[in-house]
């Protein structure tokens, strides 16, 4: 009897508490009750962080991070210059990722755009009239964007090679390549940077911010147009679903690869030739900044929507500057801020669980008696 | 006979997500020596309560009694260790070992094989099953994969045997084997419960029969008291005719001469070997054949996806009259030509359909190239889509839902909906009954025969021989990727099929396994 009981006690205490279950479509609300909640706490613990780690308090935490992003009306525009820069980017890779090939080389692409854009203002600066030099700007920085992108889609088209180690690799010849010209055009010489170059910068809309969120915001109502309304667009959805259902319908695959990362690759051009004729007016190693691959968290964040994928580049943004605020102030490196970035990240990405899944109790089971 | 419950369910119930209710409160009772049919359409929720005795899920509430002793089975180690076993209709086996390193594997720190393959041998004696311990899974027919796992779980311990629709890999011959085996199970005192949806094995095999119909189960019968259309009324919850109409062809015409073709697969193995065929307007020919005996590679080929070593393959246009070559074209250079060639392949949300598209968009794949201009025309696809949807009655929120949401019956509506509304002239379709329940099944039998009363060509490739026999004219008989024979489906048996099925089988097996691996 007593064993029987033993064993019946043994048994249940080996039941799960809980079990993870599918939710079917969540109302869109409730999904985005989720996301916020998801900020907040978030939030909540970077502060903790940051109070456990420095002797900071949490109300102090939450307004520098405020100032830092939005504190002042220059703060505002850089911060929307910032963000519609990394959208540009975003807005690149996204045609590629929805067609399931994982670019992940924006960075060398946006890179080789500055490089071309770079070598026409300091080669033909003093030779081409201004509006020439602007096109073959625009011309040249598109073309290295495109070829720098199109080298591995065509490996990936006709081999089969894989994708992602592939562009990954060619950011590093990007970065060398880039190295190697900013010490043979170094101003002064052998400093190895490149000083301002005055010949060929964009002109300021307005002032010195507008021009290129005005461009961005053009590409992002094209890209969203291009991939909803369009037949390349639809194409790229089917490839990227299932490559045998584009077979089947007689969807040339490889034209459509190569197509559609010549687009990712000229507009990460774009953004080059905007970083360094709009921006920097000089170019160095770090002139991407690590865009190309915040860029891939961004476009899956808004899920390849370019126009969701504004917020989560916003979003972003704003974190990372006023994280900066926030480790300046409390005399913390650059590290910090990528500390709390990483948290809230972590957070967004991770209230996707509760979007597409939920946790459900197990009901107590009823003691039997007999 | 008295019996002893070997395994009792009580109000199990198991939910996913808050729509789907895939049991609910279903009390089971399986005896030891009897053999139980689970009986139920697909999607009725056989599986999942079977997965719940063997440890892949866990009931949301109910109770489980083995022995009449209440138990909580949380894993299949917990199953194993209650001796239930359970044959998954998906083969778990490693593929480059032999027979007895899979059942060994796992079971104890040293492994002895010598000993293992002497305890193999001694079970395959005791039941009657017919395996050599030390041959590779790779070089094994379907069947004899299946041996290894039923041997495996006996190997264990095991006296309570589950087997997922065992029988859907095998041929008719094969099958009397396996009950045969099963028979003599249960006479050695084992409690067996087979999951099946075919009528005929039922009352062929079980001693009861458990119904269950979405979820619930709505019946137990003995089998001896029963017949095939009570049980489908159970099954289904109302009286069906099962009888498929078959009208006699209408001045039949060639339409697809198939002529000596020959491919290979990727890995350079012969899939098609030399098949000649004709395909005549007004008829369904059935082709027949093990699942993988190049069933696949032949509609691919005449549809411009497979690429052709050697052979023709000649089209008589029905307007023109004229003869058009398809072998070697592009299905975009196929359909340049005027042919309206339909296919449904067996694949239906990987090739078909796009899953993560909505129905709208789905039909588009036909169509999207039509029209000037860079931008989509939706109007036409949402006509199709909203046409298709009420004519073949899918069950669907309405025609933006994305089709993976759909149920089996209802994606198989979407896309042979789409492949026939561009009035063919030859249709192939690829198990299109595959997974569907009865009520889907018929009305894609009706869709089948609407079309050859239309005066198009079908090619159909089945699985179910009582199908094949009852729906199509001629019935074309495939094995290891040659046509082994071509046979009245008036006036043939399912023996005759089986036979020629299995003729010159073993290349067959080892396309199949190849084959089996990639799908998987």
């Amino acid at each position: 009897m007593n064993a029987e009981a033993n064993k019946k006690k043994e048994s249940r205490v080996r039941e799960p508490m809980f079990h993870i279950a599918k939710r079917d479509a969540i109302v869109w609300w409730k999904a985005w009750i989720i996301r916020i909640l998801a900020v907040v706490a978030a939030l909540i613990i970077s502060s903790l962080v940051t109070v456990l780690l420095t002797d900071a308090d949490p109300i102090e935490f939450f307004s520098t991070l405020f100032r830092g992003a939005v504190g002042t009306t220059r703060r505002i525009w850089v911060l929307a210059k910032e963000t519609s820069l990394l959208l540009l980017v975003a807005l690149a890779v996204t045609p590629a990722f929805k067609m399931r090939f994982w670019n992940i080389g924006a960075e060398g692409q946006v890179l080789m755009g500055g490089l071309a854009t770079v070598s026409c203002m300091i080669l033909l600066g003093d030779k081409l009239s201004t509006p020439l030099l602007y096109l073959v700007m625009i011309v040249t920085s598109v073309l290295a964007g495109a070829i720098w992108a199109f080298i591995p889609a065509v490996f990936k088209a006709f081999w089969n090679t894989n994708e992602t180690l592939f562009t990954l690799m060619m950011n590093y010849i990007a970065i060398q390549l880039v190295g190697y010209f900013c010490h043979l055009w170094a101003m002064p010489k052998g400093s190895g940077h490149i000083g301002t170059v005055e010949n060929g910068q964009l002109p300021a809309v307005g002032n010195e911010y507008l021009l290129n969120i005005i461009v961005v915001a053009a590409v992002t109502v094209l890209m969203f147009v291009y991939l909803r309304y369009s037949k390349h667009g639809y194409e790229i959805s089917v490839v990227g679903e299932s490559e045998n259902t584009a077979r089947y319908i007689g969807i040339n695959v490889k034209k459509v690869i190569m197509r559609t990362v010549l687009i990712s690759g000229a507009i990460c051009g774009i953004t080059g030739l905007l970083l360094v004729a709009g921006s920097e007016h000089s170019i160095s190693k770090d002139t991407a900044g690590g865009r190309g691959f915040t860029a891939i968290i961004v476009s899956w964040m808004g899920k390849f929507n370019p126009f969701y994928m504004i917020l989560s580049a916003f979003l972003i943004v704003f974190l990372s500057k006023g994280s900066d605020l926030v480790s300046s102030n409390l005399g913390l490196n650059k590290s910090f801020s990528d500390i709390i970035t990483g948290i809230i990240i972590f957070f967004i990405i991770g209230c996707e669980f509760f979007i597409n899944y939920k946790l459900v109790r197990n009901s107590k089971k009823e003691v039997v008696k007999q | 006979m008295s019996k002893t419950p070997a395994i009792e369910l009580k109000g199990i119930t198991k939910a996913f997500g808050t729509k789907v209710v895939a049991n609910k409160n279903v009390d089971l009772t399986v005896y030891r020596g009897e053999i139980l049919s689970v009986l139920g359409e697909n999607g009725s929720g056989k599986t999942t309560l079977m997965n719940m005795i063997s440890g892949i899920y866990f009931p949301d509430s109910g109770k489980i009694f083995i022995d009449g002793r209440e138990v909580v089975i949380a894993s299949p180690k917990d199953a194993f260790r209650y001796k239930i076993g359970m044959i998954h209709q998906h083969f778990k086996l490693v593929d480059i070992l032999t027979a007895a390193e899979n059942i060994e594997l796992g079971l104890h720190e040293k492994f002895n094989l010598k000993r293992a393959a002497s305890h193999i041998r001694k079970i395959a004696e005791q039941y009657g099953f017919e395996l050599d311990p030390m041959k590779k899974i790779y070089e094994m027919s379907v069947s004899e994969k299946q041996t290894v796992e039923i041997i495996k779980v006996l190997y264990r311990g095991a006296d309570i045997l589950i087997l997922d629709e065992p029988t859907a890999v095998l041929t008719p011959q094969e099958t009397q084997k396996l009950f045969a085996i099963l028979r003599r199970m249960r006479d050695d005192g084992k409690a067996i419960v087979i999951i099946t949806h075919k009528l005929h094995e039922v009352l062929a095999l079980s001693d009861r029969v458990a119904v269950l119909r979405k979820g619930e189960a709505v019946g137990t019968v003995n089998t001896a008291e029963t017949d095939e259309e009570k049980l489908t009324e159970l099954m289904v919850g109302k009286k069906i005719d099962l009888n498929i109409e078959r009208a006699d062809p209408v001045d039949p015409q060639d339409r697809l001469v198939v002529d000596g073709l020959n491919c290979l697969s990727v890995e350079g193995v012969k899939v098609l070997d030399n098949v000649s065929f004709t395909a005549k307007s007004g008829e369904i020919l059935g082709v027949a054949g093990i699942a993988g005996s190049g069933q696949r590679e032949l509609l691919e080929a005449i549809a411009g996806l497979q690429h052709v070593e050697s052979g023709t393959i000649l089209y008589h246009d029905p307007a023109t009259g004229k003869e058009e070559n398809l072998r070697d074209k592009t299905p975009v250079q196929i359909r340049d030509l005027g042919v309206r060639l339909s296919f449904v392949p067996e694949d239906r949300l990987g090739m078909g359909l796009v899953g993560n598209m909505d129905i709208i968009d789905n039909m588009m794949l036909r169509s999207y190239t039509k029209g000037a201009g860079a931008f989509l025309k939706r109007k036409e696809p949402r006509d199709l889509a909203e046409s298709i949807i009420e004519r073949l009655e899918v069950v669907t929120p309405g025609a933006t839902t994305p089709v993976r949401r759909l149920s089996g019956g209802n994606v198989q509506k979407v896309l042979v909906g789409r492949e026939i509304a561009s009035a063919p002239t030859v249709l192939m379709a690829a198990y299109p009954v595959r997974g569907l329940d009865i009520n889907s099944s018929y009305t894609i039998y009706n869709l089948l025969n609407q079309q050859k009363k239309n005066g198009v060509a079908v090619i159909f490739v089945g699985e179910d021989l009582d199908v094949l026999l009852a729906l199509c004219d001629r019935i074309l008989v495939i094995g290891g990727g040659k046509i082994a024979g071509l046979l009245d489906a008036r006036t043939a048996t399912k023996e005759q099929v089986g036979l020629l099925m299995t003729k010159g089988s073993h290349d067959a097996y080892h396309v199949k396994a190849n084959d089996g691996e990639v799908a998987e």
